[in-house]
């Protein structure tokens, strides 16, 4: 498949909502760890509202999809989940346009959008150990792979390079969210917004590879 | 997990609900869970919002009604509400006069009443945002999020509220927010651990013979375990870094708050002040006026936090005004 078109984003979204749920505790558990034990409990709840609104969406435009999911997420989720991963989708969104379907090129360019709508919005720098620190690796992946191969192959490397960077950065110590309050304290945990933005990039990736 | 509820999902709005039916006089609650002052908007006067995370009851749905705050917004426990809330809230206690944000400095909480601020200046609200950050515990830097909100937040809360009440203009609230972040400091500390609803186990480890110091208000550990300590020496590991902070000094007028996490008894908290006002007298810091009790809660937390704000006369003047809130109330 060169193309990325509505069902691939739907179904992406989908299993993203089935494994966040799955992995609700998990996530949760991580954050209790360095943070205030909410992260899966918050991205259940905005990702069951998203699962809700996603069979109204079937016949929408891939920016319909992006923007719907966002603000859902950003009416529903709070803390700063809401608000990053809100942003991330309005952007995509935003980028993807009223098309059905998008080349593997223009679908690499709204993930950079997500991606620096997200750095914006939580003024995070790489090594801050967030989510970017998973985020900015997986699309850069995407971004090198996507030129010689299909938008699959490009989201295998994305995953792969979304849990490359949230294992690197675990031994670090937090410089943003609750998990900074924490100092050297913060170190050798698993960050749990970066571990979600993996979970994300293996959906997308599922999604799209037909698995 | 105990806790006297029906089921996590449903724990806010049913607390809402029982709230709004318990205080008729002075709130109403209106969709999506927003708090507003039973009589707002009221005309010519500056809103005052804040909001939260649910699980620090009474703040601060407990402190919406006159002279204090015109509207609460509570997210899900110990989770910033989400910016369709505060754009109601602004939208629903704007008299003309725009509103101000108190928002406590978290992640989450800036980004959603950022979110929501924009939003409401685009239909047209005049919106102001301060930012309350007085945590003595967390090392303020260009690298961390920074220092946490915590109890300044009541205190301030209370005096912008008395300030808006009279009429002072956004500006000049605004000021006065800032002076009130500026001059107050706070540290506090836990004996237990809190459970979230939706987490069903306690949110950290903590021995019997353990105490966690520098703990925030969300159950997120603090910077130091320490060995259980009598009131006296816990009260001297939390107040020694709040006067050497700001610092305060001999001569200054201060107001001391002496907070309870939601599972201390007064009568602890009481030993905790006594030992507040020897260390003030010590250093020759004078107490001017105090509060003592449970405002800025962890759920069922044990342990307690110590606010010193170092006053002016108009800040005096305005802790004194009348307030009429569901936990806090004097003519």
């Amino acid at each position: 498949m060169t193309e990325i078109g509505a069902a691939e984003l739907i179904r992406g979204v989908e299993l993203f909502a089935e494994r966040l749920r799955e992995r609700k505790a998990e996530l949760t558990d991580l954050d209790s760890k360095i943070g205030d034990a909410d992260h899966g409990i918050n991205m259940d709840r905005g990702f069951t509202a998203v699962a809700a609104k996603l069979p109204e969406l079937s016949e929408a435009d891939l920016g319909t999809i992006g923007k719907a999911v966002g603000m859902t997420l950003i009416s529903t989720v709070g803390g700063a989940s809401g608000p990053l991963y809100g942003t991330f989708f309005l952007r995509l969104g935003t980028a993807l346009g009223d098309r059905r379907t998008v080349s593997g090129q223009e679908f690499g360019a709204a993930l950079r959008a997500g991606l620096e709508g997200v750095k914006q919005r939580g003024r995070a720098e790489p090594d801050d150990k967030t989510m970017v620190d998973a985020m900015a690796p997986a699309v850069d992946a995407y971004d090198s792979r996507i030129g010689e191969a299909d938008p699959a192959d490009a989201l295998r490397a994305a995953a792969a390079a979304a849990a490359e960077g949230r294992d690197r950065v675990t031994p670090l110590v937090a410089r943003k969210g609750r998990a900074s309050y924490l100092g050297e304290r913060s170190a050798h945990h698993a960050d749990p917004g970066a571990t979600s933005t993996t979970i994300l990039f293996e959906s997308l990736r599922d999604a799209i590879a037909g698995a | 997990m105990k806790k006297l509820i029906n089921a996590p999902d449903s724990l806010v709005d049913e607390a809402l609900a029982g709230m709004a039916a318990a205080h008729l006089d002075l709130i109403r609650v209106i969709e999506p869970n927003v708090i507003v002052r039973a009589d707002a908007p009221r005309k010519g006067k500056v809103g005052v919002v804040s909001g939260g995370g649910s699980g620090h009851e009474p703040m601060h749905g407990g402190f919406v009604g006159l002279g204090m705050l015109d509207a609460a917004c509570p997210g899900a426990v110990f989770t910033s509400p989400v910016p369709d809330q505060m754009l109601a809230a602004t939208k629903a206690v704007d008299g003309g006069a725009g509103v101000l944000h108190i928002v406590k400095n978290y992640t989450g909480d800036i980004m959603n009443f950022e979110l929501a601020a924009e939003l409401a200046q685009g239909e047209g609200i005049e919106v102001a945002s301060v930012v309350i950050a007085d945590d003595v515990a967390v090392q303020d830097s260009l690298y961390t999020a920074g220092r946490r909100g915590v109890g300044g937040t009541v205190l301030a809360e209370k005096i912008v509220g008395a300030a808006a009440e009279e009429g002072q203009d956004l500006a000049t609230v605004k000021a006065l927010c800032e002076r009130v972040q500026a001059n107050v400091r706070s540290m506090g500390m836990a004996l237990t651990s809190c459970t979230v609803p939706a987490a069903g186990k306690p949110t950290f480890e903590i021995g019997d013979d353990e105490l966690e110091i520098g703990i925030g208000i969300h159950g997120e550990p603090g910077r130091e375990r320490r060995a259980m300590a009598t009131a006296d020496e816990v009260t001297e590991m939390l107040l020694t870094p709040i006067l050497d902070d700001l610092p305060f000094s001999s001569g200054d007028r201060v107001l001391a708050f002496v907070n309870g996490m939601g599972g201390t008894p007064l009568i602890e908290l009481y030993v905790v002040y006594r030992k507040v006002v020897q260390m003030c007298a010590d250093r020759g810091v004078r107490i001017e006026r105090n509060l003592i009790g449970s405002y800025i809660t962890s759920l069922e937390m044990a342990g307690c936090s110590i606010t010193l704000l170092k006053l002016d006369d108009e800040m005096t003047r305005l802790w004194d005004a009348p307030v009429h809130t569901a936990a806090l109330r004097w003519q």
